[in-house]
């Protein structure tokens, strides 16, 4: 029987081999006839085109640089790498702050406490049903705007300030010898990591609980504080100061960077709760009962049987909030934080005219983003599914 | 957002369009009916919409002035706001016929961008509003001091030069539009706020206490506003700068929106060719030879349209200046009709 109907197989697959082929070749020059044609169009219309712009100067200023830049000198390319990790900057936080607060209320949820669980159902209905954009112009006007004024600054404790142009706090300013300090850190946490092997090998072996714990917070935090005294504390806390203007000197978070982050991070905690929660009830009860059985504490039971059988089910639905709060970081460019859309999608397309290149590049680096992160999770994904035995 | 679809229509326009070749703007006006004039939504005195939608100001009534020459009729214009983020944008993807958003003409944009800046409507430089409480008087005193800008600007090119210049420290924040920068600097966001001049005084009576701010006297760079046309199409850029000349050649001979028919029977020679008693000027430029006529009636010569949206019968009372008749001391020239 598989040799009658093998043939006609054969003829199907080459021909949906041919279909593909030509589908692929029918886009490929769909492209290319895009791509030059927008050439010549360009070159009609005597729009410049290239990307000669990239090693030009930028004349412009940027608010906030993890990379230093200064207008004038600094070239677009600057700009762009600056404006790309302001973006990474905002989206790393937001999904670490997203990923905390979402699993607390989507857990919250499922409590068997009444108010608990209501106040959490109410904070996931009322965040998830307005707009992200209206959110953050609440954060940005109505919440930060409305901190008082420079001349009125709010003084915090150990010198730092809060007032309605951001958060000034003092910065510490490393001396040499704090390098024996990361070194401690290190050696800590190598320690940490051999106890927790050998800790999870003997309890396989014999049984026997082995709480560790104590000795690996000891290790990672009794070390380096040791060697942070045995160096006589090389840091040192440049402290912010009132100047005429503005507060001078510190570490600055601007007002524009808290309510975006705020902003993403509350939005998509509500999404994350949701996803926590249908992870959570995808798992049978009778594996609770089972555990429960077992005469496992509740604790133990989410945290040995239940999680990680959730986590399997919520992997897909976690990438897309993930890239969802990425690509949603974009609204930066409504309060003015300068990320990539904002700085180079902004500005560099206004000075330098080029809207087609820098589009193109935009848009090719958002795609670069949620292809990373979806590699990133699906990676995840893998190592968490249930491996057959 | 919008900024983003407007690159990206653009772009797919470059891509996929066989002929983007701008050669018959003047037809394809008279074709539709009606002009689309990219302006500014938002700056009192230069583009701004009434509460009852009405488009007011010195560079919507360009735009009216040119609907007047093609039409007879001023109202056959549609206003499209831009932002200056967009603006560029929308003229090169044929969004817009003409761009009149105080846009400052330089050699970057005029080289670069595919456009073509007609005249000089408006002589502009920028300056800078502080909070009257910071008891500044001169910009040179804004060492240290945080910045409110629009993005997509001259202006926040210029900022950073002049304090560059000067070795002062300067914090930017910048905002797409100049609605969010003039919010934040009102709320105490900033200590200064910057633009063209003649911005800070439109945007001044916008703020909730106009009274506690000033306009520094500095003015820090040479802003020559002018509407702008795609490059290419020779003829529409002829009309759009002669609309201009033609304002003004009225103001110097004295012809006005209540006088130009008594004006008809002028034995002047100038202007008897800018009315289009004699010669045929006006179809040298595809219209009727009384196309100025209609100007002049319905909007007025130069000097009618600046006082009365930005002079000395507008709220914003800003002097004549540079922007003077080159017969009183300003750089304003008209060209002849000839």
């Amino acid at each position: 029987m598989r040799g009658a109907i093998k043939p006609a197989r054969h003829g199907a697959q080459a021909w949906r081999v041919g279909l593909q082929v030509l589908l692929a070749a029918v886009i490929g020059g769909l492209i290319y006839g895009a791509f030059i044609n927008a050439a010549d169009n360009l070159a009609r219309t005597h729009i410049s085109s290239g990307f000669g712009f990239w090693n030009n100067s930028a004349g412009f200023d940027i608010s906030q640089t993890l990379i230093p830049y200064s207008p004038g000198i600094s070239t677009f390319g600057r700009a762009f790498w600056v404006g790309l990790l302001n973006t990474l900057f905002v989206a790393a936080l937001g999904i670490v702050l997203a990923t905390l607060l979402g699993f607390t209320i989507g857990i919250a949820r499922l409590s068997r406490n009444w108010l608990v669980a209501r106040l959490a159902g109410f904070y996931v209905e009322l965040i998830r049903n307005i707009p992200l954009l209206l959110q953050l112009l609440f954060w940005y006007n109505a919440v930060l705007k409305s901190l008082p004024e420079l001349r009125d600054s709010i003084v915090l404790p150990m010198g730092g300030f809060l007032n309605n142009r951001g958060l000034f706090l003092p910065r510490p300013v490393f001396a040499p010898g704090f390098s024996a300090v990361i070194a401690a850190l290190l050696v800590g946490i190598g320690a940490a990591i051999v106890l927790q092997v050998w800790a999870r090998r003997r309890r396989k072996r014999s049984g026997a609980p082995t709480p560790v714990g104590r000795w690996i917070a000891a290790l990672l935090v009794g070390l380096p504080l040791a060697a942070l005294a045995l160096a006589g504390f090389p840091v040192a806390f440049e402290l912010p100061q009132m100047s005429r203007f503005n507060v001078v000197g510190g570490l600055e978070i601007l007002p524009e960077f808290a309510a975006l982050v705020v902003a993403l991070s509350v939005y998509t905690a509500a999404f994350i709760a949701e996803v926590v929660r249908a992870g959570i009830l995808a798992v049978a009860a009778g594996q609770t009962e089972a555990a429960q059985a077992l005469g496992l504490r509740s604790g133990t039971t989410l945290r040995l049987i239940v999680v990680p059988q959730a986590v399997r089910v919520m992997v897909p639905p976690l990438t897309s909030q993930y890239l969802n709060l990425t690509k949603n970081s974009s609204l930066a460019v409504a309060i003015g934080y300068p990320d990539l859309v904002q700085v180079f999608a902004g500005s560099v397309l206004n000075i330098t005219g080029q809207a087609v290149e820098v589009i193109a590049i935009t848009m090719a680096v958002y795609l670069t983003i949620s292809l990373f992160t979806s590699l990133v999770m699906n990676l995840y994904g893998r190592m968490t599914a249930i491996v057959e035995r | 957002m919008k900024r983003i679809a407007t690159a990206l229509s653009l772009a797919l326009l470059l891509a996929f369009s066989a002929q983007t070749a701008w050669a018959q703007t003047l037809q394809t006006v008279k074709q539709r009916g009606q002009l689309i004039c990219g302006a500014n939504g938002t700056l009192a005195g230069f583009g701004l919409p009434d509460p009852q939608g009405n488009w007011t100001g010195f560079d919507v009534d360009f735009c009216r002035a040119i609907a007047a020459a093609i039409f007879n009729d001023p109202s056959k214009v549609k206003f499209v706001p831009l932002t200056a983020a967009n603006r560029f944008t929308a003229l090169q993807s044929g969004e817009v016929d003409v761009l009149s958003r105080n846009t400052t003409w330089t050699m970057s944009r005029d080289t670069t961008l595919g456009l073509d800046f007609a005249a000089v409507t408006f002589f502009d430089g920028q300056g800078f509003m502080v909070h009257k409480s910071l008891k500044v008087s001169s910009a040179l005193e804004l060492n240290g001091a945080s910045v409110c800008v629009q993005q997509g600007t001259t202006t926040e090119l210029n900022l950073a030069d002049y304090f560059r210049s000067h070795q002062m420290a300067l914090k930017t924040v910048t905002f797409a539009t100049a609605d969010e920068a003039i919010k934040a600097y009102d709320s105490g966001r900033c200590d200064s706020y910057t633009t063209d001049s003649s911005g800070l005084y439109g945007e001044r009576l916008r703020l909730t206490s106009p009274n506690d701010n000033i306009v520094l006297p500095e003015i820090i760079s040479k802003e020559p506003l002018s509407p702008a046309v795609r490059q290419g199409d020779d003829s529409w850029e002829d009309l759009v700068r002669w609309t201009h000349e033609a304002m003004l050649d009225a103001e110097e001979f004295g012809v006005t929106k209540s006088n130009v028919d008594e004006q008809l029977k002028s034995a002047n020679p100038e202007i008897r060719r800018l009315l289009g008693v004699e010669g045929q000027f006006g179809q040298s430029l595809g219209l009727t030879n009384d196309w100025a006529y209609r100007i002049i009636k319905s909007i007025g010569n130069y000097g009618e349209s600046f006082d009365r949206n930005v002079g000395e019968n507008s709220p914003l009372k800003i002097a004549r200046g540079l922007n003077a008749l080159w017969t009183k001391g300003g750089l304003q020239y008209g060209l002849p009709v000839r």
